[in-house]
């Protein structure tokens, strides 16, 4: 399923501006933890977090995941941003829990 | 084709994670301009980001070598930090020095060491408390491993 898609059916928006939301998000990774998702989230995972600070885009960026939810209305720092509109990762932010997101996420994408 | 060894390094801030994987990523995209496999593009970049982690959460400074033949990668990172005393300790998975300011930042939860070394061929972990620790990771290349670069 596209990113935009995603976006679209969860209710959220994009906040990066100039990334690609064709792209095809593959599966999805949930962790708070950056080693974590460093070791074990897969290329084309869209990763929920809580994290905000501007370490979640090298992450992102590294492993080429297909984009960054923060959840619980938490926004993503300035410096964020920046780096995310830099390399181009996408970010959005949800309202809604981790759990939440996570459980939508699951059935959308028909694990 | 990778002819002879290119060579490089880069300088680590200890402290700087606003800076955090700048290192780590050029090493990855000169692994893939190189025409490397995706799969050895990905076990260096991962094991390389832990490294530069590890030197901004608990050093000074370092420096980050980089040497690439047809035959193998080569990191080692070198940093001014505190030193490990019990490296047989700092390698057990869980384990961790970090501040707690660095743990809320998802730092810290002592998997770095092991998953470099999850993603290394070869690891090497040389310490002196109170001077700073070396680090050598190598992935081998096997032929199929080498493409021509786009």
């Amino acid at each position: 399923m596209k990113l935009s898609e995603i976006a679209d059916r969860l209710g959220i928006k994009i906040k990066t501006k100039d990334c690609d939301t064709a792209r095809e998000v593959k599966g999805c990774y949930i962790s708070d933890l950056l080693s974590d998702v460093m070791a074990n989230a897969k290329e084309g995972d869209i990763w929920i977090t809580l994290q905000t600070h501007p370490n979640i885009v090298a992450v992102a960026s590294l492993k080429n995941l297909s984009g960054i939810i923060i959840t619980n209305n938490r926004t993503p720092e300035n410096d964020t941003m920046k780096k995310a509109e830099d390399e181009h990762i996408a970010i959005a932010s949800s309202p809604l829990s981790t759990f939440e997101t996570g459980g939508l996420l699951y059935k959308m994408l028909g694990c | 084709m990778i002819k002879g060894v290119i060579e490089g390094s880069f300088h680590i801030t200890g402290g700087d994670f606003t800076n955090a994987g700048i290192a780590s990523s050029e090493v990855k995209s000169i692994l893939t301009g190189l025409g490397i496999s995706s799969d050895i593009v990905r076990r260096a970049a991962i094991a390389t980001f832990e490294a530069e982690m590890n030197v901004i959460i608990h050093a000074v400074a370092g420096v980050m070598h980089y040497y690439v033949s047809s035959e193998r990668i080569r990191v080692v990172i070198n940093d001014m930090g505190a030193g490990i005393p019990d490296i047989e300790q700092a390698m057990q998975e869980g384990f961790s020095t970090a501040p707690d300011w660095v743990r809320e930042m998802g730092w810290g939860a002592g998997m770095g060491l092991p998953n470099i070394k999850k993603n290394s061929d070869v690891f090497r972990l040389e310490s002196a408390v109170g001077e700073g620790t070396t680090l050598e990771i190598i992935l081998n290349l096997r032929e199929e491993d080498l493409h021509e670069a786009e």
